[in-house]
């Protein structure tokens, strides 16, 4: 196997326990397009396009509202805005690649493969064929999410809302936080960005509390960095 | 607009936000610090998505009575803290939320 083929299969490999939890999300996601009336084809069709789990459940939410196209669109770039922060931090070791790759890199840049390379990119930083573990688990993730949402669209009402499995979304973001749970900066940094997305939820406009919360969680983590030596 | 142009256009905006950085940002721009204060990034973010989802009803209240999802994502966090393993994370949070709803 050469070391691109390897990388990708890694990367699949890394990304797969993180699958699990798309699983839902992503048969939720069809089922409630389906009962806010959206074809199976536009279903689809958002899936392939936006590609993006949380984006998609707000476009969901504020469409049934009947929201504008002006709100929907800003909102949706509201969610993503943690994109900007992944490229940020991604860009260090992708700052090789042709526009080419780098366009198809971007597209796979989704949550649970942006956990996993982050970490694959920061332990092979000389290796030039890593970016294949984020396709790898971009495509990875790219395969469920198509294959859930349809399942969503068949199953329709079948599944049972009393089941509460919306509640698997905030558990696996927080199952990508295990590692920083002991850590008196990253705890501190948690805490605060949650606060300020749940206090500022009503209040900041435009669904923006996400990339808001986010930058008063970095600022506290530039501040506390100052002072706190890092425990490695 | 209609709703496949509507679609397509969050589309682009979706791509170009993961797009956009590692397009223009350099190798060079980044210092140790910076860098520092970007491995914080995840501890972010993540919980801007998580704590609404935790501790918000259906309609954007906070609700911190009557809140089953609470207790199960601490029972998760502690299970995660000491397992370290994130398939024990998910699964410790549904079943513990599952328990409460439909025995107690």
């Amino acid at each position: 196997m050469n070391n691109k083929s390897k990388n990708f299969f890694k990367g699949i490999k890394d990304t797969s326990p993180l699958m699990i939890p798309v699983v839902p999300f992503g048969i939720i996601f069809g089922v409630l397009a389906i009962d806010l009336g959206l074809t199976p084809i536009m279903t689809i069709a958002m899936s392939i396009i936006i590609f993006g789990g949380a984006s998609q459940i707000i476009f969901l939410q504020l469409f049934s509202a009947g929201a504008s196209s002006f709100v929907i669109l800003s909102s949706v770039g509201a969610v993503n805005s943690r994109h900007l922060l992944y490229g940020t931090v991604l860009s260090e070791h992708l700052s090789d690649l042709n526009l080419t790759w780098k366009i198809i890199v971007s597209y796979f840049l989704v949550d649970q493969a942006f956990a996993v390379s982050n970490d694959h990119f920061k332990k092979n930083k000389e290796d030039k064929d890593k970016y294949f573990h984020l396709i790898g688990g971009g495509m990875n993730c790219w395969t469920i999410w198509q294959i859930t949402t349809i399942i969503g669209i068949y199953l329709g009402s079948i599944i049972p809302e009393k089941l509460g499995l919306t509640f698997a979304i905030p558990l696996t973001f927080l199952a990508l936080l295990v590692n920083d749970f002991k850590k008196f900066i990253n705890v501190s940094v948690i805490i605060i960005s949650g606060s300020v997305a749940t206090l500022g939820y009503q209040i900041i406009p435009y669904k923006a509390y996400v990339i808001v919360a986010a930058f008063v969680g970095l600022f506290v983590a530039f501040i506390l960095t100052k002072f706190v030596k890092k425990k490695l | 607009m209609s709703n496949l142009a509507l679609i397509i256009y969050c589309g682009l905006i979706t791509f170009l936000t993961r797009f956009s950085m590692i397009a223009l940002l350099k190798k060079e721009m980044f210092n140790d610090r910076i860098r520092e204060v970007l491995s914080y990034v995840p501890s972010a973010i993540f919980p801007a998505i998580i704590f609404p989802a935790i501790f918000l009803d259906s309609f954007g209240s906070i609700q911190l009575n009557d809140n089953p999802k609470i207790l199960a994502s601490i029972i998760a966090v502690i299970i995660g803290v000491f397992s370290k393993n994130v398939l024990a994370t998910i699964f410790s949070g549904l079943f513990s939320y599952w328990t409460i709803i439909f025995i107690f």
